[in-house]
């Protein structure tokens, strides 16, 4: 209906349809003018923020340059800032997060890919969905007066008493700790591999699974040996995605890593992650030097994410592309 | 040899039922989660939660009103950047894009997307609180609006290319010129979708609490005009759950079930109703 007043506009004045042309062609110029900009804003917001981290850091890069990632000691007191606690409780998390995580979701996603009847398969994945849009904080919330004493009450103990021998599993247990941390960030990433890692079980065309199925192969080994080696490079682009949420997670993990800057090799200790110290530490940093440590610990963490995520397109491109063409 | 072929069965069997375990174990992470605070946060709600200001440490009482109307001022100016920028960005890309720039805005898109929220809080905080000399609701609602742009971008143009050619083509052949036939035709026809994706952006970003740590900061008291620090619901769910005192966590229990409450209802709604609209313009 709103067509009709061009259409009536150009039937009814034949002598001034080229100028109303040439008018009109000039509105696609300016349409394509303002979304442009306001697509280029994008950009430059981008920039900004880079620009803004990196100057933002100044102090420190120069007073310590690369020995920021090295140091041990982080001592706003004394003006002493090294960054290597912060970037272990951060790595170490986050491995934690995957190892619990990778082979919970992986398996959840080739339940719901294979053998859930499809129905079923969209309802629970709605509901896994569901979880990605829980916030942070709730996680946290929950963490914290649940997950924590669970971790000290029950699986401390039991992991003290069959695999104690290891220094990893050797201390006392308060329970914020980086199990703690990593055991959050497992649930909190569960959501990305799992419904990355159907889609793309799913994207297996039938006839690899028919082959197999034919040749004798049971359900599972077709599963196993055909369909997950098919789609394993978009499986391991869901899991560099987990990843990614993983090492910039912030609140949760605050909530429940116990904030000690020191690096232990217990999983059962206290520590802190990149993202944790920035929470913690910035509305109440003392002097600029301070401040500069906090923004160069966030301009860390932002190459780190977005190296990772980049991986992770680039491997999720991969497969969608293979079975796109197939 | 019956053996190896109950070994495989066995296997199969086996393996299945782990994996459904797994999918057992992720779905009820969801019902547990809202089960815990329906049973901790259903009785600390009540009309004070809603009406007043919290109370001081010592005493029993008082509310998140302050919270739940700066959060609600937080998304409003998260909405005049995120929206704006987003939409008319996802119609660039969607539309007129060519390819170079269409390229690079796509993926500094995906780079934004990815930038984590923590580091937003920081952008916002040296644009904005080191501008102005002090926190404010304007910086919270900066760094929410940032955190929105991508997600809007790429729902407004998802759901832009979903739509067929033949209506583009059809505007076209009726004379139309090009804008008039995005902006009379194919953007109508995507509307639902773009709206609901908008939606999904903004309860993203109402549940993010690091990025307001330190600018929008907090506030125990009302938060007049845009240019103070204003409390906002999950900055005061986090304060208030590693606060020592009994009687704030359940505070923090009852405002966490407020916040899923709507996060969830949100969500659920927007996925109903872009399900629908993609088999609709599938269809």
């Amino acid at each position: 209906m709103p067509l009709s007043s061009t259409v009536a506009a150009n039937a009814g004045a034949p002598r001034r349809v080229r100028p109303l042309a040439r008018r009109l062609q000039r509105g696609d110029q300016i349409a394509h003018l303002i979304t442009l900009i306001f697509a280029a804003t994008i950009f430059i917001v981008t920039a900004l923020l880079f620009y803004e981290l990196y100057t933002g850091a100044l102090l420190t890069r120069q007073k310590f340059g690369w020995s920021f990632l090295s140091g041990t000691t982080w001592d706003p007191v004394a003006l002493e800032f090294g960054a290597l606690p912060f970037i272990y409780g951060t790595l170490v998390t986050s491995a934690l997060a995957l190892i619990i995580g990778v082979p919970l979701g992986v398996g959840a996603a080739i339940f719901l890919a294979e053998l859930a009847p499809l129905g079923v398969s969209d309802g629970l994945a709605f509901i896994i969905e569901l979880l990605a849009a829980v916030p942070s904080v709730i996680y946290g919330l929950l963490a914290i007066f649940t997950l924590v004493p669970f971790l000290r009450d029950y699986v401390a103990p039991l992991l003290q008493s069959t695999l104690g021998f290891l220094p990893l599993f050797q201390g006392q247990s308060y329970g914020v700790s980086l199990l703690a941390g990593g055991s959050i960030l497992a649930i909190m990433v569960l959501p990305f591999i799992i419904s990355i890692s159907r889609e793309v079980l799913l994207a297996v065309p039938r006839e690899q699974r028919e082959a197999s199925l034919a040749l004798g192969a049971t359900q599972w080994e077709t599963t196993w040996n055909v369909v997950v080696p098919y789609a394993k490079a978009g499986i391991i682009g869901s899991i560099f995605l987990a990843l990614a949420r993983a090492l910039g997670e912030t609140m949760a993990v605050t909530m429940v890593i116990g904030n000690d800057p020191r690096i232990n090799l217990s999983v059962f200790a206290p520590g802190y992650s990149i993202a944790a110290a920035i929470a913690n530490e910035f509305s109440e940093a003392t002097g600029d030097m301070h401040i500069s440590a906090l923004i160069e610990l966030g301009f860390v963490l932002f190459c780190i994410t977005i190296a990772v995520n980049a991986v992770a397109r680039l491997l999720i491109l991969t497969t969608t592309r293979k079975s796109g063409a197939t | 040899m019956n053996s190896p072929r109950t070994r495989r069965r066995m296997t199969n069997i086996v393996m299945f039922a782990i994996t459904g375990a797994c999918t057992l174990g992720a779905v009820s992470v969801l019902f547990f989660i809202l089960g815990y605070l329906l049973w901790q946060g259903g009785h600390a709600l009540n009309l004070d939660f809603f009406t007043k200001l919290p109370a001081p440490v010592g005493e029993t009482g008082g509310g998140f009103a302050n919270a739940i109307l700066g959060s609600a001022k937080l998304l409003v100016l998260a909405s005049l950047i995120g929206i704006p920028i987003g939409f008319l960005g996802g119609v660039y890309l969607a539309e007129f894009g060519g390819t170079t720039p269409a390229f690079v805005v796509r993926y500094t898109t995906d780079l934004l997307n990815g930038v984590p929220s923590i580091v937003m809080g920081i952008f916002a905080y040296r644009i904005v609180v080191v501008t102005m000399g002090h926190f404010s609701t304007l910086a919270g609602g900066i760094a929410l609006g940032v955190m929105m742009i991508p997600i809007a971008v790429r729902s407004t143009e998802e759901f832009l290319r979903a739509v067929p050619n033949t209506l583009r083509e059809g505007a076209l052949a009726l004379g139309a010129t090009k804008w008039r036939a995005v902006a009379t035709v194919v953007i109508p026809a995507a509307l639902p979708g773009i709206i609901t994706g908008i939606l999904l952006a903004l309860a993203r970003v109402a549940g993010e609490t690091a990025p307001l740590l330190f600018t929008a900061f907090g506030n125990l008291f009302w938060s007049p005009g845009w240019n103070q620090p204003t409390a906002s619901l999950p900055d005061t769910i986090f304060k208030y759950a590693i606060a020592p005192y009994e009687d704030w966590h359940q505070q923090a229990w009852a405002a966490g079930l407020v916040l899923l409450t709507l996060v969830l209802v949100v969500n659920i709604a927007a996925r109903f109703i872009l399900r629908r609209q993609r088999r609709d313009l599938r269809g």
